[in-house]
């Protein structure tokens, strides 16, 4: 038989087939396994989680990337069973296999998990956690309840925090138990505390970061109904960013941190001061302004009406009276004028009637002695002595 | 029950913006201003009365409640 030549592949080639090979197995691409973490690294500029599963015998590298990690909802710790579910490719650059995980659950806390997701949908379906019902975080807290451990990170956290943005805090805390079966039970105690003393404006309960485990007393039905019920409000900071628990679900306010649970109860004092005195310079500048503006208006007003309208009125009013009285004058003149022309009419109409001019004309009137003119001869009888009288004299006569 | 600070504040806002209203007569401008500056005042004195107090809840042996300074002993 005719020898071949052995074919040379490069690396590459190698890695790409395996690869290759791997990608077109039903069985790698969806996979669940299950095994103990170890050498668990979070690299923080990517977000993605390095680990490494194993079991008594064998390990296999894993990666989650922060695509998928942000939906964890616990943190992974070495020695933590898990199951994993995703896909087994290869890196070709390593001429490794790894298990890329899309979901990962923690093995033995899956029925905390059922009970945690069960008891949210209830309480949910009540409207425990209606935003309707939640009460407002006031601005400024005269007093502020804090249910935490006395002892640790927590509440030094909270102290620290308060006191650098507000100074004079005045905080009074009730010591809970925050990790175990008996936080629900001295948590509910300490809002029930609160509300019989009515002590202060706003209640936190804090807990710092831990496991869903460490947290799981968080998820309590009956703490649950307390914070409901609770007439102060209600701020809940128990774990990190990424931990959610039923006490957050039912408060008024659920804060990623206890740190921020501080910046949400006290605001920055000197902000405050600077408020107040900012408003009270706008109030100042806003009456100032007004004042400004009044004083002006007067000026116009003294400048147009109170000072000029009087003289024009008054001469208005004297020109007026000047003609009225010019006006009188005339009417006075006009009647004297009338007058004088009647009586001078009447004046020729009495001398034109006047019976001495008859007598001028030669005419003589005849009288009784009783001077009573006689009109006719009936009304003399002989022997009756007559006046006669002429324009110039009387003379006596005897009637014959 | 006292006033609310954040009550007190609103307030005074209000009081600032009321002063730009155009038919405010001279008296009614005052009146507004003196109200303010006298808030204002309550609002300061509020926060330089306030007293920094930060106490710890205890219960005795017979469950009495007391109040008791709190000091952070692991510091």
């Amino acid at each position: 038989m005719e020898s071949v030549e052995p074919k040379i592949y490069t690396v590459s080639s190698v890695n790409r087939y395996v690869k290759m090979v791997f990608e077109k197995d039903d069985f790698l691409s969806t996979i669940n396994v299950m095994g103990e973490i170890t050498n668990f690294k979070y690299h923080a500029a990517s977000g993605h989680l390095y680990f490494t599963l194993k079991d008594e015998n064998s390990n296999i590298k894993c990666i989650m990337f922060n695509k998928q990690a942000m939906y964890l909802k616990f943190k992974l710790t070495d020695g933590m069973k898990v199951i994993i579910g995703g896909s087994i490719k290869v890196f070709e650059r390593d001429g490794t296999y790894q298990l890329y995980c899309n979901t990962i659950f923690p093995v033995g806390i899956g029925e905390l998990y059922e009970k945690y997701e069960k008891l949210k949908k209830k309480l949910e379906v009540e409207g425990i956690f209606d935003e309707s019902h939640k009460k407002k975080i006031p601005f400024l807290s005269k007093r502020v309840g804090v249910i935490t451990s006395s002892t640790g990170a927590v509440i030094r956290d909270i102290i620290n925090v308060s006191t650098r943005r507000f100074n004079k805090v005045n905080l009074i805390i009730y010591p809970a138990i925050v990790q175990g079966d008996s936080v629900a039970q001295t948590v509910i105690s300490g809002i029930r505390t609160f509300n019989e003393l009515n002590n202060v404006d706003v209640i936190v309960i804090a807990r710092g970061g831990g496991s869903f485990e460490d947290l799981f007393g968080f998820n309590d039905e009956s703490l649950a109904r307390e914070i409901y019920a609770s007439k102060i409000p209600i701020i809940s900071a128990v774990g990190h960013e990424t931990d959610f628990t039923i006490c957050d679900f039912a408060s008024d306010l659920r804060a990623p941190t206890p740190s921020a649970a501080a910046e949400l109860i006290y605001p920055v004092y000197d902000d405050l001061i600077y408020k107040i005195n900012q408003i009270r310079d706008n109030l100042e500048n806003k009456v100032k302004r007004n004042l400004e503006k009044n004083k002006k208006y007067i000026e116009v007003l003294k400048a147009q009406k109170i000072e000029k309208k009087p003289y024009e009125l008054i001469n208005k009013y004297k020109l007026q009276i000047d003609l009225d009285l010019q006006k009188i004058e005339d009417k006075c003149k006009y009647k004297l004028e009338k007058n004088k022309n009647l009586y001078y009419n009447l004046n020729i109409k009495l001398d034109t009637l006047s019976p001495l001019k008859t007598l001028n004309r030669g005419y003589s009137v005849v009288e009784n002695i009783d001077n009573k003119v006689i009109r006719s001869v009936n009304d003399v009888s002989p022997g009756d002595n007559i006046n006669i009288r002429f324009i110039d004299g009387n003379i006596s006569a005897n009637v014959n | 029950m006292e006033e609310k600070f954040e009550d007190k504040l609103k307030k005074l806002e209000e009081l600032v913006s009321s002063l730009d209203k155009e038919d405010l007569s001279l008296d009614e401008s005052i009146e507004i201003f003196e109200k303010g500056i006298k808030l204002s005042k309550d609002c300061s004195k509020e926060l330089e009365n306030a007293e920094k107090k930060i106490n710890i809840l205890l219960s005795d042996e017979n469950g009495n409640l007391k109040e008791e300074k709190f000091e952070t002993n692991d510091e």
